[in-house]
């Protein structure tokens, strides 16, 4: 393993304190326990949107803290959820008495540690689960879709809603519509290398990727022969498109996102095999993001995700947003 | 049961659990993330940590305190199950019962609440497949005097547990994501479950 590293146990909050001086304008991070928060307090009173989960994921979740977007975010160890006394630290912190808002990722560890910590809280609070995660199947004998590279455009289009004063019921209601018209599905070339490991997650042949991969590097929906960029993203959208069964002349968001080692050359390359699909479909392209917003460590390979986009989709979507990560129209 | 033996039971599971470090990240690495392993280990030090602050306290009080340290520090599924499991064990705590009766209602609490929280069941390929047939026999063999006989037992039902989810289908979890590719493997949770049950059990065999 070659990494940037001091003491593996030291590399989380070494890592948020370079990240807090460098965006000392927009955020502040707390240690100990570990959040992250917008600098400057909201005018009036809105709904608190919280996110968080494990690290190695950056810029999720915190390169999204900011206006327009999330007020706090709670980053666990390398692949594994915060603890609740981070989410009720990171409450206590940022409501400003239109309740609280949690944005969590479908993974147990995630859901449990949430439960845990909206336990603790005296506070109005509910919780968005984001599963856009078309790889697995959604059905009673699993824990359900994943959340993956979707979140960041649920994150940004509740943020805009949040900030307009919207109450908790409205930010949750649309939250979850957001969620349903968003589907991803990604591939990976290599493994990622946990830190803590200092070996790759799972071995890998040079001409063979995991097809439907997870954002830990957990494995997909089967392990195949490397092919053309055209033809896994024929597969990966096949996928989407069958969960979305968008109409024709649909407006959607193409969001191509790299897992960490892949650049961004291939991850254009991607947006243009992904585009053609669409535009075969007579689906329209109206709004697109590519570049590394949901990764996996060092993990190479990317994902492609598709939201279905109406009026009110398209506003949020839009609107001013100032975060480390995203920042647009301001 | 006091603050010492708690505490001397958790230093027999860090041997064991540090003894067999590379089995379990490699059972995690096959159907998980192999975090499991760095999140169990944090949880014991963190926990182990607490001895001096924590001695001479009463038994529910230090494991309370030890479910809070486990639950602030640990994270992951693992941290959220075991820190569920120890405050539930607290709860149950009394100090009128019999030893044996004691432990056996404490367990049952504790994985009652773990079951509620994981929303999880037998047969599921998590560490419920160790726990529940092992709180289940705790409550068979709470009159039983034999302490080594009752440890012995134990000892058993935890390893058939364990060995059980290898032919079982994930349906909770991480491993779940793999459906059917996640048979033939044993779960790591099971795995660090059964290898703290054991090291207990052995401590009371070789007493």
């Amino acid at each position: 393993m070659k990494k940037f590293v001091n003491n593996i146990d030291d590399i989380l909050t070494e890592s948020l304190i370079g990240f807090g001086d460098t965006h000392s304008d927009i955020l502040e991070v707390n240690l100990k326990p570990d959040f992250v928060v917008r600098k400057s307090k909201p005018v009036n009173p809105k709904v608190a949107l919280i996110s968080g989960g494990g690290s190695g994921h950056e810029p999720l979740h915190a390169g999204f803290v900011g206006y327009g977007m999330l007020d706090a975010a709670c980053p666990g160890h390398v692949f594994s959820a915060p603890t609740p006394d981070q989410m009720e630290a990171a409450a206590s912190q940022v409501h400003s008495g239109k309740g609280i808002l949690f944005i969590v990722k479908n993974y147990s560890g995630d859901i449990m540690n949430f439960e845990m910590g909206a336990d603790m809280l005296n506070l109005e609070n509910q919780t968005i689960i984001v599963n856009d995660d078309v790889a697995v199947e959604d059905s009673t004998f699993t824990t359900g879709r994943r959340g993956v590279a979707g979140t960041m455009i649920v994150e940004k289009t509740i943020g805009s809603l949040a900030e307009t004063g919207a109450s908790l019921d409205e930010c949750k209601t649309f939250g979850d519509h957001v969620n349903k018209m968003t589907a991803s599905m990604g591939v990976a070339f290599t493994s990622c290398t946990v830190p803590a490991a200092g070996k790759p997650t799972f071995d890998i042949a040079d001409d063979q990727m995991e097809f439907g991969v997870g954002i830990h590097g957990e494995p997909g929906r089967k392990r195949e022969k490397i092919k053309t960029a055209d033809e896994i993203s024929f597969e990966l959208m096949g996928a989407i498109l069958e969960d979305l069964k968008p109409n024709n002349n649909q407006k959607v968001l193409l969001h191509i996102n790299g897992f960490g080692g892949t650049p961004l050359m291939e991850l254009y390359l991607l947006f243009n095999s992904s585009k053609k699909i669409l535009d075969q479909k007579n689906i329209k392209v109206s709004r697109s993001l590519v570049g590394n917003y949901t990764t996996s460590l060092d993990m190479a390979g990317g994902s492609i995700t598709v939201t279905k986009l109406d009026q009110k989709i398209i506003e949020h979507w839009d609107s001013p947003v100032y975060t480390a990560a995203l920042r647009w129209k301001i | 049961m006091d603050a010492e033996k708690i505490f001397n039971a958790l230093n027999q599971i860090k041997i064991s659990i540090d003894q067999h470090k590379d089995e379990i990240e490699k059972l995690d690495q096959e159907i998980g993330d192999g975090d499991h392993i760095f999140n169990i280990q944090r949880g014991i030090n963190e926990s182990l940590d607490l001895k001096d602050e924590l001695s001479g306290q009463a038994p529910n009080e230090v494991l309370k305190k030890i479910g809070i340290k486990i639950m602030t520090t640990v994270g992951g599924s693992s941290g959220a199950l075991f820190a569920t499991l120890i405050m539930g064990m607290s709860k149950k705590y009394s100090s009128e019962l019999t030893n044996q009766k004691n432990i056996a209602s404490m367990f049952t609490e504790g994985v009652n609440a773990m079951k509620k929280r994981g929303k999880a069941d037998l047969g599921e390929k998590t560490m419920l497949d160790v726990l529940i047939p092992v709180s289940i026999e705790l409550e068979k063999l709470s009159d039983q005097k034999d302490v080594k006989l009752v440890a012995g037992n134990i000892k058993e039902v935890a390893e058939k547990g364990m060995l059980s989810t290898k032919n079982l289908i994930a349906t909770k979890g991480r491993a779940s994501f793999l459906g059917q590719r996640s048979k033939g493997h044993i779960d790591p949770g099971a795995r660090s479950s059964q290898l703290a049950i054991e090291a207990i059990c052995n401590t009371i065999i070789n007493a």
